[in-house]
C-alpha cells in the first residue's frame, strides 16, 4: 500500500491521515512533506503518528514534520499535545537525549579573518572542549552541586562563570525549567551525569564554524544580529547520559504505569501516564532536571568556546561580539498554552526531534524577538548548510508551534560504515573547504552526509508549508566531533 | 560467530549467539563494547562484579546491560570478557556476572561511537540453535 494512496493532500506540503486509518485513532494525523519526500515516506514512521494519535487526551491533530522518521513509539520528528486536564504524559515522545538542542553564537569576525586559522581554531575547540566515548569533563562536581545543576540549568553555568548573565535571556525558557525536581532523578543518573557535564559527546553532536552565506530576510536578520559574511557557531548536544539514565528509568516506571492505570495502548513503548498521576508528574519533574543539566552543559561549552576564540584571536570575546542568537531544544515534553477551537487550553506538549518554532507575540520569546516570532536552528549534517529560521502563526495553528529540527537520517548507521570510510569523508570535505577533527574515524562515516536525508530539500518544505520562515543560511567551514 | 550487526535506520542492533542463555548474554555485551571500541585491544586489567534481579529473561538482559553501560560511564572501563549465571528464582530472575576489562585509553584503544542507551525495541531472545538475543542500541 503507498502512503499515497492513504493520505489526503489538505495543500502544498501539508498532508492529513484520516482517523480511519487505524480503529484506535481519537484525531486525524497531518504530516508536513513535499510530494518527493512523500515516496519514500516509511509505513513504520505513518504508523506511529496513527498511534500516537490514539493517545488519552491527545488534541487536534498527530503530527510529523519533514524530517519524521521510524522511531521507538514515537516517531522521530514528530508532535503530540495532550490535555493538561485528561491527557498523558510519556517518556518515549521525548526520547532518550532530554534537551538534545542547539545554540547558535554570532561573531563580528569576517571570513577573511578565521578562514587561515580554521585549523588551529578547530584543534583549539577540541582539546577545549571533550568528546567522544570516555571522555572527561573537565570539571569535577562537589557532592550535592549536581543537584544544583539539574535544578538551575543554565543559571547554575553563569553563576558559576561559566558565560554572561545576558546569554540566559537567549535560551528557551531561559535555561531552566521551573518544573525541575531533583529529588525525581535517580542516584545512577546523577552518577552518569557528574562526570560528564561539559562535554560534548558523540554520534551526531558537533561544534560547528560556520561563515552566513546568505540572508532571506534582511529585517529579520537585522533583528536577530546576523550579518552575511559573518562568522557564526553551532553547539549541539544535549543531556549527555543523565539525560539517557533519565529515560531508561521512568520508560521502566511507565511500563508499570499505563497497565495499573489501565491504559489502551497500541505498542508497549508508547508507555505513559494520566498527567495527574504521580508517574507522570515525577517524569515531567525528572525530564525538567535534565533539561536544566543539558542547558548547563551547553553554557559551559559556549564558554570554552569563547575561551577558545580569545586564546587564538587575542581579543575579549566581547570585542568579538559572541553573544547567543538563542538556544533551542528539540527533544522536549513542556507545558504550553495554545489555542484550540477558539478558547486557550493547557496542554503537555511532546516534541522529539522538533524544533519550537513559536511565532509572533508569544510571551515566552526574549523581548527583542518577540514581534518577529522565536529564532529556530536547524542545523545540516557534517559538511552541510545549516540555518536559522523564525516561528510563525502558522506553526502556532497547525503544529502546536512546532518544526523540524534536522535532516533525519536515511542510511543506517551500519550501512554507512560500510559504503563510506571516515578518513575518504574527511579529504573529500578538505577539498571542499571545511575542516573536519574527530576523536573517531568510524563515527565519521556513520555520519557522511550521503547518510542523511538533504537537509536543504527538509528547509524548502519547512518554507513552503509555513511552519517557519527562512532567515539565513550558513554554511561550515570546520567541524568539531566525538 | 559470538554476535552479528544488522541495519536499523538511526541507531545499532545485532544478534547474539550461545550455546546458553548465559553464553548469548556474554556475547551480547561484548557486542556493547565492540560498538564503543575493538574489544580485542582490551586488556583484563579490571574486574567488576553484576548482580541484577529482573522480573522476567527480556529485562534481565536488559537491566544487565544497562548496568555495564552505567558502569562504562561512570569508570570509563571497558570490557571484554564476561562471565555470567542465571538462577531462577521465585517469580524473578537473578543475574550474577563477572565483567573484565580496563580503563578506556584512545592511545590503546580504537575510540568508536558511544552508546546512549540500551532499549527495549523489539528485544527478544530466541531458543534457536542454542539461543540468540536481539539488542537495539540507542546511538
Amino acid at each position: 500500500m503507498s502512503m499515497e494512496e492513504v493520505l489526503n493532500k489538505v495543500r502544498d506540503c501539508v498532508w492529513e491521515l484520516p482517523s480511519n486509518y487505524k480503529k484506535s485513532m481519537r484525531v486525524p494525523g497531518r504530516i508536513f512533506l513535499d510530494d518527493e519526500a512523500l515516496k519514500d515516506l516509511e509505513k513504520g514512521a505513518v504508523d506511529q503518528v496513527a498511534n500516537v494519535a490514539s493517545l488519552p487526551g491527545i488534541q487536534k491533530f498527530s503530527i510529523g514534520l519533514p524530517d519524521i522518521h521510524f522511531g521507538y513509539g514515537f516517531s522521530i520528528g514528530g508532535v503530540g499535545a495532550f490535555s493538561a486536564r485528561n491527557g498523558i504524559i510519556s517518556p518515549g515522545g521525548v526520547g532518550f537525549d532530554i534537551n538534545c538542542g542547539v545554540r547558535m553564537v554570532r561573531t563580528n569576525l569576517s571570513e577573511e579573518e578565521v578562514r587561515p586559522k580554521i585549523k588551529e581554531i578547530i584543534d583549539t575547540l577540541f582539546r577545549n572542549v571533550p568528546s567522544g566515548v570516555g571522555s572527561k569533563g573537565k570539571i569535577r562536581l562537589k557532592k550535592g552541586q549536581i543537584d544544583e545543576v539539574l535544578t538551575n540549568g543554565a543559571e547554575w553555568a553563569v553563576e558559576n562563570d561559566y558565560g554572561w548573565e545576558e546569554d540566559l535571556e537567549y535560551l528557551e525558557e531561559n535555561g531552566k525549567m521551573k518544573e525541575a525536581n531533583s529529588d525525581k532523578v535517580s542516584e545512577k543518573a546523577k552518577k552518569r551525569g557528574v562526570p560528564q557535564l561539559g562535554t560534548l559527546g558523540s554520534g551526531n553532536h558537533f561544534l560547528e564554524v560556520q561563515k552566513i552565506e546568505k540572508i532571506f530576510e534582511p529585517e529579520v536578520a537585522e533583528k536577530f544580529a546576523v550579518e552575511k559574511g559573518k562568522i557564526a557557531i553551532l553547539i549541539h548536544t544535549g543531556s549527555r547520559g543523565c539525560g539517557h539514565q533519565v529515560c531508561s528509568d521512568y520508560l521502566r516506571i511507565m511500563d508499570k504505569a499505563y497497565k495499573r492505570h489501565k491504559i489502551n495502548i497500541p505498542d508497549r513503548q508508547l508507555a505513559c501516564a494520566p498527567v495527574d498521576s504521580d508517574e507522570a508528574q515525577d517524569y515531567f519533574q525528572a525530564m525538567s532536571a535534565a533539561a536544566n543539566y543539558a542547558w548547563a552543559n551547553r553554557q559551559m561549552i559556549l564558554h570554552w568556546v569563547r575561551e577558545s576564540f580569545e586564546q587564538i584571536f587575542q581579543k575579549s570575546a566581547e570585542d568579538m561580539g559572541m553573544s547567543v542568537v538563542y538556544d533551542v531544544a528539540h527533544n522536549m515534553a513542556k507545558k504550553e498554552v495554545h489555542e484550540i477551537k477558539g478558547r486557550s487550553k493547557e496542554l503537555y506538549v511532546h516534541r522529539k526531534g522538533a524544533t519550537r518554532s513559536f511565532g509572533p507575540g508569544r510571551k515566552e520569546i526574549p523581548s527583542p524577538y518577540r514581534k518577529i516570532g522565536q529564532p529556530v536552528l536547524i542545523p545540516g549534517t557534517m559538511g552541510t548548510s545549516s540555518y536559522l529560521l523564525h516561528g510563525t502563526q502558522t506553526a502556532m495553528d497547525e503544529t502546536f508551534g512546532s518544526t523540524a529540527h534536522g535532516a533525519g537520517r536515511k542510511m543506517s548507521r551500519a550501512g554507512a560504515k560500510r559504503k563510506y570510510r571516515g578518513e575518504e569523508i574527511q579529504k573529500y570535505l578538505q577539498k571542499k573547504g571545511i575542516i573536519i577533527k574527530a576523536t573517531s574515524m568510524p563515527v565519521v562515516a556513520e555520519e557522511a552526509p550521503g547518510a542523511y536525508k538533504n537537509v536543504d530539500e527538509v528547509i524548502q518544505t519547512v518554507e513552503k508549508s509555513g511552519i517557519s520562515k527562512l532567515v539565513a543560511q550558513m554554511v561550515p567551514l570546520g567541524v568539531a566531533k566525538g | 560467530m559470538r554476535f552479528e550487526f544488522f541495519d536499523v535506520t538511526a541507531d545499532t542492533g545485532y544478534w547474539s549467539f550461545g550455546s546458553s542463555l548465559e553464553e548469548s548474554f556474554e556475547n551480547a555485551a561484548l557486542a556493547m563494547f565492540e560498538v564503543m571500541t575493538n574489544t580485542s585491544q582490551i586488556r583484563k586489567l579490571e574486574k567488576r562484579e553484576i548482580e541484577v534481579i529482573s522480573e522476567d529473561k527480556i529485562s534481565l538482559l536488559y537491566d544487565f546491560l544497562e548496568e555495564l553501560l552505567f558502569i562504562h560511564e561512570v569508570e570509563y572501563l571497558v570490557f571484554s570478557d564476561f562471565e555470567v549465571e542465571i538462577q531462577k528464582l521465585k517469580e524473578k530472575y537473578k543475574l550474577n556476572g563477572v565483567a573484565e576489562g580496563e580503563k578506556i585509553n584512545p592511545e590503546v584503544h580504537e575510540i568508536r561511537g558511544e552508546v546512549k542507551a540500551v532499549t527495549f525495541h523489539k528485544m527478544e531472545i530466541r531458543k534457536e540453535d542454542g539461543y540468540k538475543v536481539r539488542v537495539i542500541l540507542d546511538i
